[in-house]
């Protein structure tokens, strides 16, 4: 193969890879440092949340008692105006921040997720909008937990 | 390769429900094997949900949610036809994407 040819296919490749990676980039990195914290007072704080007002417009719904730890349906609402994203911790969870939704235009603030909970435990919702936090907690009680096996 | 997803979606007025189910170990890290070995942390961390191209959600996850994760999702301004793209990314690197028309 002659060089030059060589070269403009090597060109095309990485302009290939940089536009399918490109669209990946965009997102905001995974956040190792509070998803590895070790309490929920530290998850929170990592992710910006320095106090939040307990608020009824945020709706749990999930089992008072789960027989099995492994999958706890939970579903929330934010009735809070301008809701942009939900933080769900789960306070005895060994890693406490379970997930944060972030909802973009035209994604309501909703969402219902199967999750672990290895032992009796509050599972806080934190909602932010317009720069505040409000939270709400509820108590889901563990018959088997979900995180040994 | 990843298992494609199952997505259904169910059209009232302008709100999409979207139910996605994501076929994944989610290992926490904290199990251990028949030999007693424990089984290395293997979970989704990131999903996201676009709508036409747009991106309309962003969820970051743990080993928290549960095997093979299920998800649902309100989606407003939408309507039949529209092209839902749901993909994920695991601790691994390995990434699915599935892509449906909302009905």
């Amino acid at each position: 193969m002659n060089p030059i040819r060589r070269t403009v296919f090597q060109a095309a490749g990485a302009l290939a890879a940089g536009l399918f990676l490109a669209p990946l980039r965009a997102l905001a990195a995974w956040n190792k440092e509070a998803f590895g914290a070790k309490t929920a007072a530290d998850a929170l704080k990592i992710i910006g949340v320095a106090g939040s007002a307990e608020s009824k417009d945020i709706a749990i719904e999930a089992p008072q008692i789960a027989e099995n730890g492994a999958v706890v349906p939970i579903e929330i609402t934010s009735n809070v105006p301008n809701t942009r994203s939900i933080a769900v911790v789960i306070e005895k969870n060994p890693f406490p921040l379970a997930a944060k939704f972030d909802f973009g235009d035209g994604a309501l603030p909703y969402v219902k997720v199967n999750v672990k909970i290895g032992e009796s435990s509050f599972v806080r919702v934190v909602a932010e909008a317009g720069g505040r936090h409000y939270s709400a907690s509820k108590e889901i009680k563990v018959t088997i937990g979900g995180c040994g096996g | 390769m990843a298992e494609p997803m199952k997505i259904r979606t169910t059209l009232k007025g302008d709100i999409a429900e979207v139910r996605v189910l994501m076929v994944h170990p989610m290992e926490t890290g904290q199990r251990k094997d028949a030999s007693g070995n424990v089984v290395p942390t293997h979970f989704i961390q990131e999903v996201t949900v676009k709508v036409n191209g747009r991106q309309m959600l962003e969820a970051q996850i743990s080993q928290a949610v549960s095997r093979n994760p299920v998800f649902s999702f309100r989606l407003k301004g939408v309507k039949a036809g529209d092209k839902l793209e749901i993909a994920w990314l695991d601790n691994h690197g390995e990434r699915s994407q599935s892509v449906t028309a909302i009905a």
